[in-house]
């Protein structure tokens, strides 16, 4: 590749590798480019692999096979301060016998920039720190350590700024202040930030582009609206959001181009997916729909969608949220499915347990998935 | 009135219980204090005060070879600090941070002498030096390699701790941050062990000063401060000991003051840079 592709500062990582001492392999084949001024997250559970991907990229962990560029420049295997790559730590790490001022113009003192002043007092603004200017580490709430340690790395202006859960040590209120701070941030500088989370919610409000990472490997790549919409396996289906699948055997295609959809029978019911959301060859299949896309009425009243159509389903259990209702609701097979209703008061009151309800949703909402995949891949264990 | 203190006593139990252990942990530097300005010339109760005098304070090195034990001991003590400080910082930093064959045995071989009983290593040493033919040169150079020996366990164990509790996280962020390996460790590491490096050579200075057991054995006719004192022991310690005890007292202290002194005004300091 060269500047003519037009990658001048993007990230690229090709066949990156890295097994270490003892055998476990933390990151299988990664190829992965990441583009320029983009806000990248990769996305999956602890101990898959996204935590190294973010430490061989900042130099703190060697890969065993593969190759790292930002741009031009060969990074695989540069000591870390030879790479225009800065990280924001998990714990922060910030330096506790230096002040908040001290910690920030660490980076340019060695880049041998003479006097930083102005560059510290702009970056100490734009986090809203100036107040903190000369106080230690140990001084400040969590929050504030947080953006030190942000500060810290965007003074350098990096080509690429590493996140490594950054947010993870906030409680929940302080963390989605900050996933809108930092989402600013960026807009604001414009540089490339990785940001490494398990947490589905922070990557989606904040990336342009989440990679869900689960065991050494990408499982899917996409904007978060494609990742949720159409989902291509079940542990995506499953860690992002949440999904109801449903077993189901393939009858056959019908139609073309974009309207070509695939049959599928399900408990007798015969159901079409938009082929653009089948993700199997094979005759069986998991049939998969979001709990919102559900929607239900008691039996016998009209359902204003046109859509696959399914009666004598059982109200087991609700939960009332406020904002909206969770049913689940045993299927005629003895299935159990989730259905995630708002609160409109169309209806008039929650429907009861033990209610017999008619259940539908609208085929383009479906997606199909390969049966030979774990139906219960990526369920968070609690 | 007694009631009324039984009373106090009875409301501020933790701060009575406090003020007693503190006495009984300084009444022995109050009663030395006291003992520097006693005249003991008339008497034959050395032990007891008998009148105040500046005599003791103003000719301290009266007593004979008492001046020259404390160069030897002063001497002995800066030159084991110094050596002991080096090897056990560098052994602290090797069992510490890197991973090698062997590491744990190392851990457990440098602990074991702290474990040894002072009479069992005064005379294996004393045995060494004989046996390699230095039994002629007892004297100040085999007390202070005795002394660099036992004080490089402490050392190790001292700068350890600090160094096991340093996050590692701390020295890879300074590297992210365009600081080479050296900077690094002369911005980062240095300045975060130091505290530990400091302590372990004050305790590294007074094991050394201290120690009786071991240098008796191995001093030949050299004479320490503490051998010069247990020797006089016999006859009656000069008061002039009791000036050098004040002396030492006075000085821990004003490090320690100094110390807290320096770091209050350092972090003044810095605020009202902003």
């Amino acid at each position: 590749m060269s500047l003519a592709d037009g990658a001048r500062g993007d990230l690229r990582m090709a066949g990156l590798h890295k097994r270490y001492p003892n055998g476990f392999v933390a990151v299988e084949s990664l190829d992965l480019v990441i583009p320029q001024g983009s806000f990248f997250a990769l996305l999956g559970p602890s101990g898959c692999g996204k935590t190294t991907t973010l430490r061989m990229v900042a130099g703190l962990e060697d890969a065993t096979k593969g190759t790292i560029h930002i741009g031009d420049q060969d990074i695989t295997h540069a000591r870390p301060y030879k790479r225009p790559v800065n990280t924001v730590f998990q714990n922060y790490a910030l330096f506790p016998h230096l002040t908040i001022a001290e910690n920030v113009e660490f980076g340019p003192k060695r880049r041998g920039v003479k006097d930083p002043k102005q560059e510290v007092k702009d970056i100490l603004a734009l986090t809203e720190l100036t107040e903190q200017a000369a106080k230690k580490p140990a001084q400040l709430s969590g929050g504030q350590q947080q953006r030190v340690a942000l500060a810290r790395a965007l003074i350098n202006r990096p080509e690429v700024l590493l996140l490594d859960e950054p947010l993870g040590a906030l409680d929940l209120k302080l963390r989605r202040a900050m996933q809108v701070e930092l989402k600013r941030i960026q807009e604001e500088v414009g540089l490339t930030f990785v940001h490494v989370t398990h947490d589905q919610e922070e990557a989606m409000t904040m990336a342009d582009t989440v990679a869900v990472m689960n065991a050494g490997v990408i499982e899917q790549l996409g904007s978060p609206y494609e990742l949720y919409t159409n989902p291509r396996t079940t542990f995506v289906a499953n860690f992002l959001g949440r999904s109801n699948l449903i077993k189901g055997t393939v009858l056959g295609r019908e139609g073309s181009g974009a309207d070509e959809v695939v049959k599928v029978d399900m408990f007798g019911t015969v159901v079409s997916i938009n082929a653009s959301r089948v993700h199997t060859d094979s005759k069986e299949g998991w049939i998969g729909i979001r709990p919102e896309k559900v929607l239900i009425q008691p039996e016998g009243t009209a359902i204003d969608a046109p859509g696959d159509h399914f009666s004598g389903a059982v109200v087991v259990s609700s939960s009332y949220i406020g904002v909206s209702t969770e049913y689940v609701l045993r299927m005629p097979w003895g299935q159990e499915l989730m259905c995630f209703e708002q609160n409109t008061g169309r209806r008039g009151g929650l429907l009861q347990v033990g209610a017999t309800v008619d259940v539908s949703w609208r085929p383009d909402f479906a997606f199909l998935l390969d049966s030979s995949q774990d139906a219960e891949a990526g369920l968070e264990e609690e | 009135m007694i009631s009324r203190i039984g009373r106090w006593i009875g409301k501020h139990l933790m701060l009575t219980l406090g003020i007693l252990v503190l006495l009984y942990m300084y009444i022995p530097n109050f009663i030395v204090a006291l003992m520097s300005f006693n005249d003991a010339s008339q008497s034959r109760n050395l032990y007891q005060f008998q009148s105040f005098t500046w005599d003791n304070w103003l000719n301290p090195c009266d007593p004979q070879g008492m001046c020259e034990s404390l160069r030897v001991s002063i001497s002995i003590g800066l030159l084991a600090t110094l050596v002991a400080t080096i090897i056990g910082t560098l052994a602290a930093f090797a069992l510490v941070r890197h991973r090698f064959e062997g590491r744990s045995t190392a851990n457990l071989v440098i602990f074991l002498p702290m474990a040894t009983p002072e009479i069992v290593m005064g005379s294996s040493l004393l045995a060494l030096f004989v046996a390699a033919g230095m039994g002629g040169q007892l004297g100040f150079w085999t007390v202070l390699i005795a002394h660099i020996m036992f004080c490089i366990s402490f050392v190790v164990v001292t700068v350890r701790s600090r160094l096991a509790g340093l996050d590692s996280n701390l020295e890879k962020a300074a590297m992210d941050l365009y600081a080479n390996e050296w900077q690094t460790f002369w911005k980062i590491t240095f300045p975060l062990v130091f505290p530990g490096i400091l302590a372990a050579a004050l305790l590294a200075f007074s094991l050394s000063f201290d120690d009786f057991i071991i240098t008796n054995l191995t001093s030949g006719t050299t004479v320490t401060f503490p051998m010069f004192v247990w020797g006089s022991a016999q006859r009656g310690v000069p008061m002039q000991v009791n000036v050098i005890g004040t002396l030492m007292f006075l000085m821990a202290l004003a490090i320690v003051v100094g110390g807290e002194v320096a770091s209050r005004r350092r972090a003044r300091g810095k605020a009202a840079k902003l």
